[in-house]
């Protein structure tokens, strides 16, 4: 019997709970008519349509940050697809209400932005694009103010015939 | 019932961790087809996270997120068998919505 | 002497070539063999099981990467429709699992087959489309779409399972068999190269950005979710884009060297789990 290795054993054991949550996930969704939930009225476009890091950060925040060892940011070296690069966030700082990630080299640099409710933790991590090799900073608004982290992410073409 | 959302949320403590995956091209705009046309921008701009009435986590999404895009946070004070409710909606003004029972 | 010819054949493989285990005998056995060892012996490292993983059992930063994907993958919504094309019968009231045996659960690692009835190569895909064509239904484009979410989720029902793939012993079996070893060390296209170039002489090394999958157990993780496709796509459209890749004429997804190559590689990865579907770049 070939003896099954960590990672298809945690997988298989993700598998299973996922199917057990696509059982019990497929509910009924029912929202009144015109009250849905999410509000496309909270999409900050100007903010998503800035061309440069700082505009941006300033359409967002309406402050500049500073950087801080108490944001981590956790982002491949290399990047295994430009399409799909997983980016995580947090944060031991107080009373985070903001999470918000860029990508400097994109065409918009801003790329997420995630609000905090009180008894959320300050953590996320998501799957962005990345046009090229370019910087990624994280910034955490935490009472207020702007605390920033960086790190280089380099991404080139897959050779795969690309 | 083919939602383009799966959602799997796990109370563990008084923490539950929650992930969603979300079926939607992200299209960014700046794609070109076969034809060389640019594929004009579809992505998906808000996903709302509700718990007993309450929003506890909202993603405020550009162009940028990848593709069939994920998500992971967590929240205190859900509990296994609590209805947790996500809804997204696109700057097409399509939108999509999913509850789930928190396990 | 016999040292000179091991060292000679054991050069010959490492060139990209196939060791001739004897001369012109078809021995499928012997050539599991010096496949297995080629690979073990270039990866000490790396757990037999884990050569399913592709890239990811050769570079620990992909790894990380890969893992983090796993953790929520997108092939999950091909899984689903999969499962729910399954669940939904034909026009006639048949459904797959008529089609198969324990109704297509838990039995993708049987494929390909010989059939000796027909004389030729079934793999899953094909299968598939003439179970709808018996039925009455149009085939799907073997490439992506419908079969990549049919195939996904029967993969996904046999995760873990071993290859179980047989070659009875029937001189055409034998011959679909050599037929695609042949086709896998063959060079072809204006690149010149054969499967065998990447993906055995230079497997685990660097092309660009991505990292070459050794060719014991690539078959393992199908179908797949690639990144740079921004979708699902099953081993016909690996095939078809691989061709063309080496800037080669492919040929039609599920054309008899197509599925004979699979039949040998299928065969070469006996005893190693299903790892599908997967997530690639």
């Amino acid at each position: 019997m070939p003896k099954q290795n960590r990672p298809d054993r945690t997988r298989r054991l993700i598998l299973q709970s996922a199917l057990a949550g696509l059982v019990t996930g497929c509910g009924l969704a029912w929202w009144p008519k015109g009250a849905r939930a999410a509000d496309a009225a909270l999409w900050p476009k100007d903010a998503f349509t800035q061309k440069t890091e700082a505009d941006a950060i300033k359409a967002l925040y309406g402050k500049a940050a500073e950087a801080s060892d108490q944001v981590k940011l956790d982002a491949p070296e290399i990047a295994e697809n430009g399409a799909v690069v997983p980016i995580a966030v947090s944060s031991a700082l107080p009373n985070v209400t903001s999470i918000s990630i860029m990508v400097s080299e994109n065409p918009f640099p801003l790329a997420a932005s995630y609000k905090i409710p009180p008894g959320t933790s300050a953590m996320v991590a998501n799957r962005l694009k990345m046009a090229k090799t370019s910087k990624v900073v994280a910034l955490v608004e935490s009472d207020g103010k702007i605390y920033s982290a960086t790190k280089e992410v380099k991404v080139t073409v897959g050779g795969c015939g690309g | 019932m083919a939602s383009t959302i799966r959602v799997r949320a796990v109370a563990s403590g008084d923490v539950t961790e929650v992930q969603a995956l979300v079926q939607h091209p992200m299209d960014s705009g700046f794609v070109k087809d076969a034809q060389g046309n640019l594929i004009p921008p579809h992505h998906i701009e808000v996903v709302d996270f509700q718990h007993a009435g309450k929003t506890v986590f909202t993603a405020l999404w550009g162009p940028a997120v990848a593709k069939d895009p994920y998500i992971k946070f967590n929240f205190k004070g859900g509990q296994k068998g609590d209805d947790i409710s996500v809804s997204w909606v696109d700057n097409k003004g399509e939108s999509d919505s999913l509850t789930a029972k928190i396990s | 002497m016999l040292r000179v010819i091991a060292v000679l054949i054991a050069a010959l493989f490492l060139a990209g070539a196939r060791p001739a285990a004897a001369a012109d005998a078809i021995n499928p056995d012997a050539d599991f063999k010096a496949f297995r060892d080629y690979f073990t012996k270039k990866f000490p490292n790396v757990p037999l099981n884990d050569f399913v993983n592709g890239p990811y059992s050769m570079d620990a930063g992909l790894r990380k990467q890969w893992e983090a994907i796993e953790d929520f993958p997108p092939y999950d919504f091909a899984v689903d429709r999969g499962k729910d094309m399954f669940a939904t019968p034909f026009k006639n009231g048949k459904t797959y699992g008529d089609c198969f045996p324990n109704k297509g659960i838990g039995i993708r690692q049987d494929y390909p087959y010989f059939d000796l009835k027909t004389g030729e190569v079934i793999t899953l895909e094909l299968a598939l489309n003439r179970c709808r064509e018996t039925n009455g239904e149009a085939s799907y484009s073997y490439v992506k779409d419908e079969m990549a979410s049919l195939t996904a989720y029967m993969a996904f029902t046999s995760r873990g399972k071993p290859f179980d793939i047989k070659i009875p012993n029937d001189p055409r079996a034998r011959a679909a068999y050599e037929n695609g070893a042949k086709y896998f060390y063959s060079r072809r296209g204006q690149l010149n190269f054969s499967c065998a170039s990447c993906h055995v002489q230079s497997a685990g090394e660097h092309i660009r950005t991505e990292v070459l999958a050794p060719a014991l157990g690539i078959l393992a993780a199908m179908p797949i979710y690639r990144s740079e496709w921004g979708g699902m796509g099953t081993i016909s459209r690996r095939f078809v884009t691989c061709n063309s890749q080496v800037r080669g004429v492919p040929l039609d997804p599920q054309d008899e060297n197509y599925r004979d190559v699979e039949y040998y590689l299928s065969y070469m990865a006996n005893g190693l789990p299903i790892s599908g579907p997967g997530a690639r770049p």
